[in-house]
């Protein structure tokens, strides 16, 4: 392969080469970048790049290697980083206006790892604004746009990540997921995406949403990629009061072994009433294909599951209605001057947050606020509550669940953006999951027959269960064999 | 309409936010449409079950109280929208001491 084509290959491929001393890690860079310059003008997939600090980064590599050091797998890797996670001395703005200049004084806990390990950062990608949206148009940055149809959104929140990774500006990412940001883009993107269990990989320095509920997790085109990652990014961290103690697996050994006698559980409130045939008739071949491996299917119903989009949209804005009333024009980001303190704090707010922002400032505003707190908020949380208890009770009978990562495939550029509800309903499927703190990943299944645009498989499992749910989709991925490669043509 | 324009000018000047009159109206009708989906849920037998609000059962976490060096000083003070050698310079909240 010329190393002009370098950028087509896996994080995996690549460390192979790497490590064998048959590519330089700055041909790697320099390769990626190129594809970058070649595809961004169309999608919009970056806030930030940093290209020349990579190959600059990359060069190193190849010396310390040269020089016999043993280094990572994923030295060398370019890595692309969404814009809510904060990199040290390079701008973070989580696509807001609002922190437009804020260069953050600390690296997040995730970045520093695959930094230690010596990824190569080619840039930040492009998200909607604190990652409060399910297309990316909510960007204060612009919108990002899909690389299988340019017409059609990338899913959000992390859509920069995906369409980044889909269309082969970088072999892999890092997206944040709250209620199915790291999933649904993945699933719009024909990629892997990966939500961990809540506190298996550390929140210390991601632009708070909904405290109770973020995750960062991989982006990547292949299953093996994500468990490689998701091995250096998880681990106890104790600047993270939320970080789960202990050591984690090794997320490889089980990839390959078979799916023999595997229980996978179909949720029957989600498996298909309302969403696009395309997409059903994916998610069903792919159960045939799970019969086929023998794993075994059954529907187990999980009640709660549909209110958890309710639930979810309550819960959420409450918690970044409170995380984001720090945003008033005092210590960093924007401030715009008006007479007095309250007047400099609402005209800073007004002209630094974008409509859903405000829109959701608002509804946890209301959903506190005296009077309201119990019937809403207290109502909610106990809702989780049973949903938590759902799904317990539920991976008592099957080891994994699963449904269509989304209910259907991209939508237009604009199609939702007049109708919050209508957006809000494309994380009914992915929200359960961090309502109760457990883990999922969504992998291509196939491309939907009537618009060619592929369709994602989630599985979920219980809290920690990553090693199991990996060795399910690796085996489900080498099966189904999804070509990707029209969206990196 | 599950709110008013009251509602949402109450929770705008709470949370700070300044709306126009057509923004007012706007938010109004579409956390209506949220918020009447969403009381669903308050329909649901759910008084006997306790509340979550964290995934994780983790309670009191302590750790050693080392002193750590923070080299963070000027990257923090260079992020201030206004500063004063090393202070922030920001809005005066008190009246002059008349």
């Amino acid at each position: 392969m010329p190393s002009t084509d370098l950028w087509r290959l896996s994080a995996s491929e690549l460390s192979t080469l790497l490590e064998r001393r048959e590519v330089k890690a700055a041909e790697v860079a320099e390769s990626v970048i190129a594809r970058i310059e070649q595809a961004e003008p169309e999608l919009n997939a970056f806030i930030s790049r940093t290209g020349d600090a990579a190959v600059r980064h990359g060069s190193r590599v190849d010396d310390d290697r040269a020089n016999g050091a043993h280094l990572s797998p994923l030295a060398g890797i370019p890595i692309g980083i969404k814009d809510i996670i904060c990199t040290k001395g390079i701008r973070t703005t989580a696509g807001s206006k609002i922190l437009e200049s804020y260069k953050p004084p600390y690296d997040a806990t995730v970045w520093s790892d695959l930094r230690d390990e010596r990824t190569l950062l080619v840039g930040k990608t492009n998200l909607d604004e604190f990652a409060m949206g399910s297309s990316c148009e909510n960007s204060g940055y612009g919108p990002t746009r899909n690389p299988w149809d340019t017409s059609r959104v990338p899913g959000g929140s992390s859509g920069g990540s995906a369409a980044a990774v889909a269309a082969g500006m970088v072999p892999i990412s890092i997206g944040t997921d709250t209620g199915g940001s790291i999933r649904q883009p993945a699933s719009l993107c024909g990629v892997v995406g990966l939500k961990p269990t809540y506190g298996l990989v550390s929140r210390y320095g991601l632009v708070a949403f909904a405290s109770s509920l973020d995750q960062a997790g991989p982006m990547t085109r292949s299953v093996r990629d994500a468990a490689l990652v998701l091995k250096t990014i998880s681990r106890y961290d104790p600047r993270d009061s939320t970080s789960i103690p202990g050591d984690r697996p090794d997320y490889l050994s089980g990839l390959g072994r078979p799916i023999t006698g595997m229980r996978f559980g179909v949720i029957k409130e989600l498996s298909g009433e309302g969403m696009q045939p395309g997409v059903v008739e994916r998610f069903q071949q792919t159960l045939t294909t799970i019969n086929r491996l023998g794993g075994s299917v059954e529907e187990v119903s999980v009640p709660s599951v549909t209110y958890g989009i309710d639930a979810y949209y309550v819960i959420t804005p409450a918690e970044a209605s409170s995380n984001l009333a720090r945003y008033d024009g005092t210590r960093y980001g924007l401030r715009v001057e008006a007479p007095d303190v309250l007047a400099t704090n609402r005209a800073t707010r007004e002209a630094g947050f974008g409509a859903e922002v405000k829109r959701r400032i608002l509804l946890g505003t209301y959903v506190l606020s005296s009077g309201y707190y119990e019937a809403w908020y207290g109502t909610a949380l106990k809702l989780r509550t049973q949903i938590v208890r759902d799904f317990e009770a539920a991976f008592g009978k099957v080891d994994l669940l699963v449904t269509p990562t989304t209910p259907t495939t991209a939508f237009a550029i604009g199609e939702k953006t007049a109708d919050p509800l209508q957006m809000y309903l494309n994380d009914i499927c992915t929200i359960p999951a961090n309502l109760a703190g457990s883990c999922g990943v969504s992998i291509p299944c196939g491309l939907a027959a009537e618009d060619g645009l592929p369709v994602g498989f989630q599985i979920m499992g219980p809290a920690l269960a990553e090693a199991t749910m990996l060795r399910a989709a690796f085996a489900l991925e080498a099966e189904i064999g999804f070509d990707g490669s029209k969206a990196m043509s | 309409m599950a709110i008013s324009s009251e509602d949402v000018q109450h929770v705008a000047r709470l949370a700070r936010l300044e709306l126009t009159d057509a923004e007012v109206e706007l938010f109004r009708d579409q956390l209506s449409a949220v918020l009447e989906r969403a009381q669903r849920i308050q329909q649901l037998p759910l008084a006997d079950v306790p509340p979550t609000a964290h995934p994780v059962p983790l309670t009191n976490v302590w750790r050693e109280d080392v002193v750590e060096p923070c080299e963070m000083g000027e990257p923090i003070l260079a992020n201030a929208p206004d500063r004063d050698g090393e202070f922030f310079r920001v809005p005066r909240i008190l009246e002059d001491a008349e």
